[in-house]
């Protein structure tokens, strides 16, 4: 694949940067006659500065990242955007061995599916504020268990300690007693399994079905500059994300995300997330999630803007900023225009609007598109709510 | 020179951040603070209360300072940023060194700029320092392994050190391989027949 233009990507060693890696590795990106530079980067903020720096063009980043950075919140607060979604779900909520051992105690069956129960279970046993580990500050996992704490016990966020700890660190920090829980992307949540420090108690999915969770990211401003380069890349990403739904191609990826130069860690752990059968403690117990993680179907890719004020308006609520402006701010950072652009022309289903009531779509429905029936998968969150992003407050 | 500046160092390793300290002594009396555990890692440094923190790049504890960037208030909020955006040289050159530096409070920038210069050369030198001391390691032990090549060549053989010197360096040559690898393919080799 010689002539084709180079894209520098920076992405973190986690299982949904797969997209972005079987783009590169297996000739999407080729096709679409660009080459992707695919550098690893150590911590969330380093591929945030990256980006922000030009140092890079793209960036797979944790979908509120970008939001942030439409809100001035953050180191760095240079405006990014998300072109397209890059993956859905693929968090786990983890506890310690003691903790699982007291929630056992009290006959929680670790269903791995039911996040009422397990959240009402794991307050009633907490003899003391929790300390839950998450990625970053702004990410997926701080917003999902904030909002699964407080649906079942309002003021119970507030009332425990959400802190950073870089997810290679999890299973560490766990096992030394500086967190009592923790929420973060796979393999992290299996190696801790591995390591015999902790058991799993939920999947991010049970708390939301149909969350976002990375994003393909670029300047705000490069976005406009380039809207060429922007197509190619969102475009070759769509097929890779279209091949990983593919369940004969697991094996095929497992294998390529294990390399060195990409996570590094046994092949057999990242087949987990991908196959959604997830071994949840050290006695071997394994529980099977559809959905578990997802990179194509139900028009997964699609930056909904609602999705984005949703997002929004959590960190609105915990940094102080006015709640009202800051979610419809925070849409600008997922740009469905950009997206749709991109996909014109190709055949992919797209949505006929760019926000939509999160939340309500309780089963596979079909809705209007611009060319044909596209099945929208549930996005439902655990409580039963529903987020009108016209109408938040 | 005004008023001390607090700085607080991320470190784990003794040795780096001894380097680094004794770099930015040189440029002022600054109260200087080095923290080596990553357990509580923001908090401990949000209660030094520091103008400028300096970390690591590739260090994944990074994320943790970020927190710094979110207190409940606005206006309580400090100013968290890698490098000073407005000079493009700086930034590229602190990317390099794998320095960053969190500024906290309105730090000018005439400020900053010595004390970030001053530990992106001592990061270099660090740097340059393990890089050598892992050459000069690496010399010694193939100068280790091809002397005990010659010796089984010279006892092998009846050849005296020269002798020996120049059979292994032809037996590279011929096999378009370095004298080293002879040397370590010969020991080996020795070993598992002795």
């Amino acid at each position: 694949m010689s002539g084709g233009e180079t894209l520098r990507a920076v992405f973190l060693p986690l299982v949904d940067a797969a997209p972005l890696i079987i783009a590169a590795e297996l000739g999407f990106a080729a096709e679409e006659g660009i080459e992707l530079e695919l550098q690893k980067a150590p911590s969330w903020s380093v591929a945030r500065d990256l980006i922000a720096l030009r140092q890079v063009e793209l960036a797979h980043l944790l979908a509120p990242i970008p939001v942030a950075s439409q809100l001035r919140l953050g180191g760095n607060a240079v405006p990014l955007c998300a072109v397209m979604v890059m993956s859905v779900n693929g968090t786990v909520i983890g506890l310690s061995n003691a903790l699982a051992g007291r929630l056992r105690a009290v006959g929680h069956p670790f269903d791995f599916a039911d996040a009422r129960a397990a959240g009402q279970a794991l307050l009633a046993v907490a003899e003391r504020p929790l300390r839950i580990g998450v990625p970053f500050p702004f990410s997926m996992h701080a917003e999902l268990v904030r909002f699964w704490l407080e649906a079942i016990a309002p003021g119970a966020s507030g009332r425990h300690l959400v802190k950073t700890v870089p997810p290679p660190r999890m299973s560490e920090a766990i096992s030394a007693g500086e967190i009592d829980m923790f929420c973060v992307g796979e393999p992290w949540g299996s190696i801790t399994v591995e390591n015999g420090t902790g058991e799993l108690l939920l999947p991010g999915c049970a708390i939301w079905s149909f969350a976002p969770e990375k994003v393909l990211s670029v300047r705000e401003d490069w976005a406009t500059d380039h809207p060429d380069r922007v197509g190619r890349a969102v475009r070759a990403l769509w097929r890779a994300g279209r091949w990983l739904a593919n369940p004969s191609n697991h094996t095929a990826a497992s294998e390529i995300l294990a390399r060195a130069r990409y996570l590094d860690l046994p092949a057999d752990v990242v087949d987990r997330a991908l196959s959604g059968r997830l071994t949840i403690s050290n006695r071997g117990e394994v529980r099977s999630v559809p959905g578990f993680v997802e990179f194509h179907e139900g028009a997964a890719t699609f930056p909904w803007r609602s999705q984005a004020a949703w997002i929004g308006q959590g960190l609105a609520r915990r940094t102080s900023l006015p709640v009202g402006p800051a979610t419809e701010a925070a849409k600008a950072a997922f740009r469905s225009d950009i997206y749709r652009r991109a996909m014109a022309g190709t055949g992919a289903l797209l949505p006929g609007a760019s926000e939509k009531v999160e939340g309500a779509v309780t089963r596979e429905t079909s809705v209007a598109s611009e060319s044909g029936a596209l099945v929208l998968c549930p996005d439902g969150f655990f409580d039963g709510t529903v987020f009108d992003p016209s109408f938040a407050d | 020179m005004s008023e001390r500046l607090n700085i607080v160092v991320v470190e784990k390793d003794p040795d780096r951040a001894r380097m680094i300290v004794d770099g930015l002594l040189e440029l002022g009396d600054h109260k200087i603070h080095i923290i080596s555990e990553e357990t509580a890692l923001a908090r401990n440094v949000a209660e030094r209360k520091p103008d400028i923190v300096l970390i690591d790049l590739t260090n994944p504890s990074r994320d943790t300072l970020e927190e710094l960037a979110i207190a409940t208030s606005p206006l309580e909020r400090p100013v968290a940023i890698f490098v000073d955006r407005s000079d493009r040289q700086l930034t590229r050159a602190a990317i390099e060194a794998g320095v960053s530096a969190y500024v906290v409070g309105g730090l000018q920038p005439e400020r900053l700029h010595p004390i970030l210069d001053a530990a992106i050369t001592r990061f270099h030198m660090f740097h340059r320092m393990r890089t050598e001391l892992a050459a000069t390691k690496r010399a010694l032990e193939e100068r280790k392994t091809i002397d005990r090549a010659k010796g089984i060549l010279m006892k092998a053989r009846g050849l005296d050190e020269e002798g020996a010197y120049a059979l292994l360096r032809k037996a590279a040559m011929d096999q378009g391989k370095k004298v080293i690898q002879v040397a370590e393919a010969l020991v080996t080799a020795s070993e598992l027949l002795s």
